[in-house]
């Protein structure tokens, strides 16, 4: 007894992977000469060590290195990633095949994408041991089988039988860790394997990867650059910046007591699920929406019939004027079409849109222009919602002038609501792609504001940055709105987003409003249970308690 | 599936009578006038024995009641009769449609087959020096007049090298039957069908190679890679497959053109097919022979679509099960 538990103690010393003074180069011409400059971890068998960093920190990198895919241009200059004995950095690509997939396994970011199209599920796994030359064509699809089953898909023969597209982001997820756990690899590494992911379904494949992990005793490198996913299942954490590991040490300590600055500042950045108080005051209605449906029809033609999807069925709501109303809800909620019927970029089928006292869903031509003027829309895609082509003054300055308003002004306008948003004058000369994300971001807001609008509907506007950015535009915003005098609608999937801006937050499912309340009303004493299983779905809400 | 087929038979009819009255409208709005022609072909000017022409062909009727025998013809798939020929339209095209039919299909099957390879090599070679030749060697065909084009190749093989026919379909007055047949149209066929196929190659080099290009870049290739599998069949079963989509639509877009699009080569080489039929039809105020043709390019156009659209539903399973 004693001897045995010795042996695994020691098993738990012993890495199974060591990163030791990793270099990665960059090619010539990139913003610096290093992608990840001097890192070292180690991954322990049983345990996650998560590598949490901003975008650009090197954190994929380091995972990419691991498995020799390193992309064109980028390569390990020095330093040894050693797997068992061997230096992976030194071993001939033809034996890099036999390393991949068989000892470490890897799962991606985007289940949508991270599978073939045009393959059955069961033909993608079986792949896996045809790559190894291990079984026979019938034990290969009895194992897929297996898999599928262990990584708790509902009707295991039919996922198998299924083609990527039949299944939802969840499950494809699922069958990605499937084919990364076929040949039992002693390591896995999980490149944000849960980030485009709904937050109920995030919940489930942590908790899918942790037993997993537990069972096999696997060394897990999981690579997130959400505090809440770490604090859900970390054992070590390393925080990595501009290909640097600037923190490293267990979970409990990283995460209560972080000693790097920078580390300070991401938990810091973290948007708390505590509303605001001050919420409920009486406001003078700008926008009435009154039982607004919209459906769209799929399909259809001389013979076929109509596929009919609701994606917003009778919503009503009052947005007061300053007011900053939430939107949350998971993919497919309907909350993204109801944001663009609002400023009328879709044509609702019923209800009305009243902008104070004028029906936006019935104007058409040129009173419609009129009103949309007042109604504006900050974008979810910084980096495709800005056409390249286009210099960011003219970009922000095009609206007005569609208006009527002299070139020469609008673009001076232009220059000063790119000093208001942060960017400086200059920036309007330039063009998109010389901009960050979050300056994009920053732009976007700038166009929106160019209008002079009195209500702004931002869909998922920080949904791409990071969270020390999405701080910066959160706090942009919120400034703006006092000054200005603003409404906004803000539509997000981020629930502690939402309750750090919002004054009021609404909840949709399938279409519909589930419940509406005061931020505090929504996070503190939800009523409906669906509005409950979101919030107990966010990952680290009891480290989140704990640092309250 | 049958129901689907059904149904897009039924559209394509409706569709290829819409065309049929566009382009009996649109010939009987040109210039000219059969009669008149057939008059001064035989040598007369005696507008009795020009009226008499206009009434045994109809001419002499309003346009819609021309029209509406027209299309009511068409629909029991008469293509009336060649009055220049003398003899049915259906019967003219039905015997030129063989020949047009092989060396199309020849030219459609050598552009595919080696544009696709060629832009697979060229994508897998991206970069080096074979990518920057083969893109080279398809635009310069695909650059070059192919009228140009199919006489420097007589030129050399037929006239300097002696190697193969430099006209026609068969040897005339062989009288040849059976193997020994189809090997001389076999011979015959060489230039003009390798003419035509590299000419239009250059389209399925570029698509092929951008398309694999783009699919290389892919999430499920990476996963492909991170699995262990060996380059070579990441690039068949993976890359190669999801790339060859968008070939498959621009093939079907193709080949339901090169029946009409033979007229040069057909020309040049002699070739008696449609092309040829129809350059004649035109010449001579054809209206029936013409509007056949027309009817009958047409019907080919819808026919490969559908062929196109049945494919697309066999290698892409979201559109097979989705609709």
């Amino acid at each position: 007894m004693q001897q045995s538990q010795t042996t695994a103690a020691e098993m738990a010393a012993t890495p199974v992977l060591s990163i030791s003074d990793l270099r990665i180069t960059l090619p010539e011409g990139a913003d610096r000469p290093y992608a990840v400059d001097r890192v070292s971890f180690d991954l322990f068998p049983g345990r996650i060590l998560c590598v949490v960093g901003e975008s650009g920190s090197g954190k994929s990198m380091s995972a990419n290195a691991m498995m020799g895919l390193l992309p064109e241009g980028v390569r390990a200059a020095s330093g040894r990633i050693t797997l068992g004995e061997t230096d992976l950095l030194k071993l001939p690509e033809e034996a890099m095949y036999q390393v991949r997939g068989r000892r470490i396994g890897m799962i991606f970011q985007e289940p949508m994408s991270a599978l073939n199209p045009l393959m059955r599920v069961s033909a993608q796994i079986e792949e896996v041991f045809e790559a190894h030359g291990l079984l026979g064509p019938a034990a290969r699809r009895a194992r897929a089988l297996e898999l599928l089953t262990e990584v708790g898909l509902p009707d295991p023969e039919r996922a198998a039988r299924s083609y990527p597209f039949q299944l939802s982001g969840g499950q494809r997820q699922r069958v990605v860790i499937a084919m990364a756990l076929a040949l039992e690899p002693e390591v896995l590494i999980a490149d944000e394997p849960t980030t485009a992911l709904d937050v109920t379904t995030q919940a489930q494949i942590l908790e899918l990867i942790q037993t997993l992990q537990r069972d096999r005793d696997m060394a897990v490198m999981f690579i997130t650059h959400d505090f809440g996913v770490v604090a859900e299942i970390a054992d070590h954490v390393a925080v990595m910046q501009l290909g640097r590991v600037v923190e490293e040490g267990d979970a409990e300590s990283v995460l209560t007591r972080p000693q790097h600055p920078y580390t300070q500042k991401l938990i810091a950045a973290i948007p708390t699920l505590s509303a605001r108080g001050d919420t409920a005051q009486a406001r003078a209605p700008l926008m009435t929406v009154e039982a607004l449906c919209k459906t769209y029809t799929l399909g259809g033609g001389l013979f076929r019939k109509v596929k009919r999807v609701e994606a917003v069925k009778d919503i009503s709501v009052t947005i007061g004027r300053g007011e900053t109303l939430g939107i949350v809800g998971e993919s497919g909620s309907g909350k993204s079409s109801l944001g663009r019927c609002l400023v009328r970029l879709q044509d609702p089928e019923s209800g009305r849109i009243l902008l104070e006292g004028e029906d936006m869903a019935a104007l058409e031509g040129k009173a419609l222009r009129a009103a949309r003027r007042r109604v504006q829309m900050i974008f979810q895609d910084p980096y495709a919602s800005l056409n390249p082509r286009i210099r960011v003054g003219r970009a922000i300055a095009d609206g007005p002038i569609a208006y009527g308003t002299d070139p020469r002004q609008a673009l001076e306008r232009a220059a000063e609501l790119l000093e208001i948003v942060g960017l400086g004058a200059g920036a309007a000369n330039r063009f998109p792609h010389e901009f960050s994300g979050g300056q994009r971001q920053r732009i976007g807001i700038a166009r929106a504001l160019a209008l002079e609008p009195e209500l702004i509907v931002a869909d998922e506007a920080v949904s791409a940055l990071d969270v020390s950015i999405q701080a910066q535009v959160l706090d942009l915003l919120a400034e703006l709105k006092q000054s200005l005098g603003l409404t906004l609608v803000f539509i997000t999937h981020d629930l502690r987003v939402a309750a750090q801006i919002c004054d009021r937050v609404m909840v949709m499912q399938k279409g519909r409003c589930v419940e509406i309340g005061t931020g505090a009303e929504i996070f503190e004493t939800p009523k409906d249970p669906y509005t409950r299983s979101l919030i107990e779905a966010i990952p680290g809400r009891a480290y989140e308690a704990g640092r309250a | 599936m049958l129901s689907f087929i059904a149904q897009r038979l039924v559209k394509a009819v409706i569709i290829l009578l819409a065309i049929t009255v566009m382009n009996f409208l649109l010939i009987h709005s040109a210039p000219g006038d059969p009669a008149l022609v057939m008059a001064g072909e035989a040598g007369e000017a005696d507008p009795t024995f020009i009226a008499d022409l206009r009434e045994r062909f109809g001419l002499d009727q309003p346009l819609y009641v021309q029209l509406w025998r027209y299309v009511s013809n068409v629909a029991q798939l008469n293509l009336g009769y060649s009055y220049r020929q003398e003899e049915p339209v259906l019967t003219l095209i039905a015997e030129r449609l063989p020949a047009t039919l092989i060396l199309s299909l020849s030219a459609f099957v050598i552009s595919l087959g080696l544009g696709v390879l060629a832009g697979v090599v060229a994508a897998a070679r991206q970069g080096r020096w074979s990518d920057s030749l083969i893109s080279a060697v398809a635009l310069l065909f695909y650059a070059t007049p192919l009228f140009w084009l199919a006489l420097m190749a007589v030129l050399l093989f037929s006239v300097k090298l002696g190697w193969l026919p430099a006209f026609g379909y068969l040897t005339v007055g062989s009288d040849l039957t059976g193997l020994a047949r189809a090997f001389d149209i076999f011979k015959h066929l060489i230039l003009p069908a390798t003419t035509l196929g590299l000419f239009v190659m250059a389209v399925y080099v570029r698509m092929t190679r951008a398309s694999m290009l783009e699919v290389s870049r892919l999430d499920f290739v990476k996963t492909a890679r991170a699995k262990g599998l060996r380059p070579g069949l990441i690039l068949r079963r993976h890359v190669l497959r999801n790339a060859l989509l968008p070939v498959v639509t621009l093939a079907g877009l193709q080949a339901g053109q090169l029946v009409g699009g033979a007229v040069l080569i057909e020309t040049v080489f002699a070739w008696p097919g449609i092309g040829r039929l129809m350059f004649e039809a035109l010449q001579a105020r054809d209206y029936n022979l013409l509007l056949g043709v027309f009817v009958m390019s047409a019907a080919m156009v819808l026919l490969f679509n559908l062929i196109t659209d049945l494919l697309y539903r066999v290698v892409d399973p979201r559109i097979r099960l989705t609709s």
